[in-house]
């Protein structure tokens, strides 16, 4: 199939395992530890288990499986605010499919859809105008959800929402912003990061410059890249060339999708739609500052949370077993986490990253448990 | 019976009234006639004998049906509930002879739109040698059902010569599939969720039988199902919690058209878990290997078909993936969502 399968080419693949193999012998002998590099992104580390690439490189190269899928790091104070408007009569609730398992502390959008919720599963905001203009008498919310990737057609939405003078239609905003998390993560002592795997779809949008900041202050090498398997063996052969050269830049193996200056076009909707908020909250990482955004004035009407004065929830601590903040942060592995596969697993989830098939958790159940 | 488009199934047809007996009378009775259904008794009165001349066993099934949309490209509700449970007959080795059928309508639901389900279940029968013999009618009111529920039980007779089943499967064997996966789940998926890609989509509905037969003369044949709900990944887990064994198989060897592997590329699913409707996963001896699937692309339904794994000693299902590294093959928990991104 064109465009997936060139990226799948078995023996570009074996070439680029001989140079990745090649270069990390070179740098294990002058290291006594594994080098460990950030996949940032959820559906990279979804594409790296998947594909088994874990599995095929050498042993000195150790995944860390970040902060970057927006259904793992979603609060349950968040899901219960989506949950106190669903259940409302008046209400249509429309979100994207993934978010309907994640817990909260009275359950998933999925049980309040139990329980007689109009909760609707949609795959482009879009569809969600075409149902507010069908139901004037009912009010339709749509839970905008994710990173710079999804947050251009939420904002799309919403200036058309605004231009049909759509008086029925608002949205639950919990679209955040990586940058600053990555920031957050690298200010942090005990993380040990050695090189990242940045996300190409939220690239796409704000272009390569803003990492700029993990190559100059924090020394780091980070390479965006896609999501096929060649992308991602081709930007970790670029990675250790890196480390092996000693250098730390900002380099983009994904250059058929993602410009230096990302896509302007988007970032005009954004800017017109979405301002940063003073901090948001992130399951398992605490609160970040600037780390997520708000409607701004001109769109503040459309703000469901204003518009529903749903309570204020309170942040829900997590059990203290639980460690997917350390997951999230490097600091373990899946199954190095106590509950991992026995009160945390996809039917029974209690951390989020076990929710989203995108999570670290729940792919390393999925496609490695019990592997030898 | 000539219906407009302003006909429609009301709670009168359901009474047990002439209304019911009109709808029996003119749809149902002409659209399946046979001598057990046309003596109108309240059941079926099949003769032994004719069953006994086939086999020494009967196998006997049943399933309900309840697809939205109705009608899709490829097939309909009426053809998908006889198809469905012939399959579930002849996967057993029996030649599948007799179906009951059960409809529960919503009220509103166009008359046309019944006719051309029952149309579609007689036409579809009488290609498979099935009689349909006895059936059940209810409405309920509107909103307490979905258009139209089919259910529908079937039998047929085992020859007394195969002895087909899971228990059989032994490590070594081979995992063969009958043709291309997913093509039903995903045009369901893509009707469903209007996702606009009707390019290729179309159901593999299908009656299996004729494909089925000439695998009974095939020495070495261990287990056959219909790969439906949860797909060939549901199946290799029953073969597997039923023999004890493993199942290994390999990505690059499964067939799958590329309309669907552009729907799961682009919604982050897998073809392996969708749902067929005319397909089969059959666990061979290696020597049988080849000569099944000789048999199987002989039939225009099995012209897709390949070897896609065997059968190992290790109690688990995996996937041999195209670099060469394994995942294990979860069952699916529930339904399949869609990633965000």
């Amino acid at each position: 199939m064109q465009y997936v399968d060139e990226f799948r080419d078995p023996e570009l693949a074996k070439t680029l395992l001989a140079h990745i193999r090649h270069k990390v012998s070179a740098i294990a002998k002058a290291s006594e530890r594994p080098l460990q590099l950030m996949e940032v992104c959820g559906g990279h580390t979804h594409a790296i288990y998947k594909f088994g690439i874990d599995q095929l490189l050498p042993p000195e190269i150790e995944f860390v499986h970040g902060p970057g899928c927006p259904v793992c790091v979603l609060p349950m104070g968040r899901i219960d605010g989506c949950i106190e408007i669903a259940e409302r009569p008046e209400v249509i609730f429309c979100t994207y499919g993934d978010a309907m398992r994640v817990p909260g502390r009275n359950g998933s959008l999925l049980d309040a859809k139990r329980r007689g919720a109009d909760v609707r599963i949609v795959y482009s905001p879009l569809d969600t105008l075409t149902f507010a203009e069908q139901n004037p008498d009912k009010q339709v919310v749509f839970f905008g959800l994710g990173f710079e990737t999804t947050m251009p057609s939420t904002a799309l939405t919403l200036q058309q929402a605004k231009r049909r003078g759509l008086t029925n239609f608002s949205i639950f905003c919990q679209h955040i912003t990586i940058i600053p998390t990555l920031r957050s993560l690298l200010e942090q002592p005990d993380v040990r990061i050695d090189g990242f795997l940045a996300p190409g779809h939220v690239s796409m949008v704000i272009g390569t410059t803003p990492y700029g900041f993990i190559a100059e202050d924090f020394h780091k090498p980070l390479v965006v890249t896609g999501f096929e398997p060649l992308d991602i063996l081709q930007a970790l052969a670029m990675l250790v060339d890196q480390i092996h050269d000693g250098r730390c830049e900002v380099e983009n193996q994904y250059k058929r999708i993602v410009s230096q200056q990302g896509n302007a076009l988007a970032r005009k909707a954004l800017d017109d739609v979405f301002e940063l908020k003073e901090s948001s909250e992130w399951r398992g990482l605490g609160s970040i500052a600037g780390s997520g955004v708000q409607l701004t004035p001109a769109y503040r009407e459309f703000d469901a949370e204003l518009r529903f004065n749903t309570q204020e929830h309170q942040e829900v601590a997590d059990d203290p077993l639980a460690r997917c903040g350390d997951v999230l942060t490097g600091r373990c592995k899946p199954n190095d986490c106590p509950l991992f596969g026995t009160r945390c697993t996809p039917q029974n989830a209690f951390g989020a990253l076990m929710v989203s098939s995108e999570g670290a958790c729940a792919a390393y159940y999925q496609y490695r448990r019990g592997l030898a | 019976m000539a219906f407009t488009e302003k006909d429609v199934v009301t709670m009168a047809h359901g009474s047990g009234g002439q209304a019911m007996q009109q709808l029996i009378e003119q749809l149902f009775l002409q659209a399946f006639s046979n001598p057990a259904l046309n003596e109108r008794e309240d059941q079926a009165r099949i003769p032994l004998s004719l069953l006994t001349s086939v086999g020494d066993r009967l196998a006997f099934s049943t399933d309900s049906y309840v697809i939205d949309p109705i009608f899709f490209p490829g097939g309909n509700i009426g053809k998908l509930a006889v198809c469905g449970t012939v399959n579930d007959v002849a996967v057993s080795g029996a030649v599948p002879q007799y179906l009951s059928c059960g409809f529960i309508l919503e009220e509103g639901l166009p008359l046309q739109q019944l006719e051309q389900i029952v149309k579609s279940m007689a036409d579809t029968a009488t290609a498979a040698g099935v009689a349909i013999v006895t059936g059940d009618t209810k409405v309920v009111q509107r909103g307490a059902a979905d258009k139209v529920f089919i259910n529908t039980a079937g039998i047929g007779t085992i020859p007394a010569s195969i002895q087909w089943g899971a228990q059989h499967i032994r490590p070594g064997d081979s995992i063969l599939v009958s043709g291309t996966l997913g093509d039903h789940g995903a045009t369901i998926l893509n009707l469903r969720e209007n996702l606009g890609l009707e390019a290729a989509l179309t159901s593999d509905c299908a009656v299996l039988t004729p494909l089925i037969a000439p695998l009974r003369d095939i020495d070495g044949v261990r287990a056959l199902r219909d790969a439906t709900r949860g797909g060939v990944t549901a199946i290799l887990h029953e073969f597997a919690a039923a023999s004890g064994c493993g199942m290994s198989i390999n990505e690059g060897d499964l067939p799958v058209n590329s309309a669907v592997r552009g729907v799961c590329e682009l919604l982050g699913l897998e073809p392996l878990n969708f749902a067929n409707e005319g397909k089969l996963v059959i666990v061979v001896a290696p020597e049988a290997e080849q000569a099944t699937l000789a048999a199987l692309r002989a039939h225009p339904l099995g012209k897709d078909a390949e070897v896609i794994g065997t059968v190992t000693d290790t109690a688990r299902v995996q996937l041999k993936g195209i670099f060469g590294a394994s995942r294990l093959l979860d069952l699916p928990h529930s339904e399949p969502l869609p990633r965000i991104c």
